[in-house]
């Protein structure tokens, strides 16, 4: 199936999914086998079929604000299950990458961007993810202070958060990887 | 039998119990584990939803002092599991291999053979021999194994168990002579990363599996992935919290139910990390 977009910017939308993910989108017939088995599509307000037809369609870049773009677990059930081999995962890390680079993640669902970078920070940090750390970070910057807050006493009371930073991880090679991948 | 092994972030904060867990049994069925020095973060979910350079070379700067010790890699956590498999899948395309080579100083081939350690203690221990370290009987447990996603998909890059109804917990359980339920939940996601992004999320996908747990007769699920873990458990005092059901379902590391049938004391395997408290089950085994 060849999709003629009308609208130049709206090829680029589709273009770049394809060229980040590698996948052909165009083999998509919309059997929507892929919502099916979507955790998280019967909560939100839109589903992997429909990113991918609304692809199809010309969509621009207010297809970037759907929910489901960072509603999306990663876990993959759609990749598994697609007849034509559609990587449905690839496709939602594509779309948030290019959100991201677009500075529309703070818009719609800015708090999964905004966790990531408090995650990527402390393994940038300490060659490994740092919980605390991350969780202060990301805390902060959502302004969700209070969530989860009951549980901690009972945490630490439990060792199951470490105090003190890791220790131990070739920091040198971690710090040169988030180096040179930001140079691009 | 010596294999490298990779704890990942989590066995060093709320995981501990899987590692200590995995160390206990390794221990105990005289599989050698020795942790690759500097080893480092594989990225997780945020690393692969930033970049894909960024997220292979964080998995590949731990697989390539790996492939310096000449072992193959071995590892508990599912979600770092994924991630090493799929590193070694993608490094198959020469210019990612180049950028990442690049970007960890040094070229690496995607070569060491990435396993999981139920794959090890089934198929390279073997069922016999677990049977014949078994010291305490599962008798009367029924069990809910819970794959989750990341253990079995993408089903081409893990090849590891049917990514639909996976059996490889199921046959230890059985093995060590407890019941393993036929439930439909065993790889419906408990919403894994988004545990403190989308709570909401988090809270109703784990109430519906720990709900089906018991509907079908549990007195524990198993796991093998900290996410799946931490959530399944922790979030079971959100579900009573918001007016839900009181499930009070212990949620147990595979490891840690076979250190108990292996004799291994609750304190080595970190037991009473758990926020379910898993007294019954430990009690009912410790006593068979």
């Amino acid at each position: 199936m060849l999709i003629i977009s009308k609208d130049k910017e709206t090829q680029a939308l589709i273009d770049r999914v394809q060229e980040i993910s590698g996948v052909d989108l165009s083999a998509c017939y919309q059997c929507k086998k892929c919502t099916s088995g979507c955790p998280v599509s019967q909560v939100v307000q839109s589903s992997p079929a429909e990113i991918i037809r609304q692809l199809h369609l010309q969509a621009g870049d207010e297809l970037l604000d759907s929910e489901i773009i960072w509603a999306c677990a990663s876990c993959e059930t759609c990749t598994t299950r697609c007849p034509m081999g559609i990587d449905g995962a690839a496709v939602m890390d594509a779309l948030r990458q290019i959100s991201m680079q677009k500075n529309r993640a703070g818009q719609a669902q800015g708090k999964v961007a905004l966790f990531n970078k408090a995650f990527l920070k402390t393994v940038e940090l300490f060659g490994r993810s740092y919980e605390i750390g991350m969780i202060a970070a990301y805390k902060l910057g959502s302004g969700k202070l209070m969530s989860d807050t009951d549980k901690f006493p009972t945490m630490l009371k439990k060792g199951k958060l470490a105090i003190l930073p890791p220790r131990g991880a070739d920091k040198a090679t971690v710090k040169r990887i988030f180096k040179k991948t930001k140079q691009k | 039998m010596k294999l490298a092994y990779f704890p990942g972030c989590s066995a060093e904060s709320t995981a501990r119990d899987m590692h200590m867990s995995s160390l206990a049994v390794a221990q105990a069925l005289g599989i050698e584990l020795i942790e690759p020095e500097g080893w480092s973060c594989c990225g997780a979910t945020a690393g692969h939803q930033t970049d894909r350079v960024l997220a292979t070379a964080l998995s590949a700067a731990s697989l390539a002092k790996v492939a310096d010790m000449g072992l193959d890699m071995v590892l508990n956590c599912a979600a770092c599991f994924g991630r090493m498999k799929t590193a070694n899948h993608d490094l198959q395309d020469m210019g990612l291999r180049k950028q990442v080579a690049d970007a960890i100083g040094r070229d690496y081939d995607g070569s060491v053979i990435v396993r999981h350690l139920i794959d090890v203690l089934l198929h390279d221990i073997g069922l016999d021999r677990i049977k014949a370290a078994t010291k305490k009987s599962l008798s009367g447990l029924k069990v809910a194994s819970y794959y989750g996603c990341l253990l079995v998909r993408p089903a081409d890059v893990m090849q590891f168990d049917d990514p639909e109804n996976p059996t490889c917990m199921d046959t230890l359980v059985e093995a060590l002579g407890g019941e393993a339920l036929d439930w439909p939940h065993k790889v419906e996601c408990c919403g894994g990363g988004l545990s403190l992004t989308r709570t909401d999320l988090v809270v109703s996908l784990s109430d519906k599996i720990v709900t089906m747990a018991s509907e079908a007769g549990a007195d524990c699920i198993v796991v093998a992935c900290p996410m799946c873990q931490v959530n399944l458990d922790m979030r079971q005092i959100d579900i009573k919290k918001q007016g839900g059901q009181d499930h009070n379902l212990p949620i147990l590391y595979i490891t840690q139910l076979l250190g108990l049938a292996l004799g291994i004391g609750p304190d080595q395997l970190g037991l009473s990390k758990l926020m379910i408290a898993p007294d019954p089950v430990v009690n009912r085994v410790t006593s068979a």
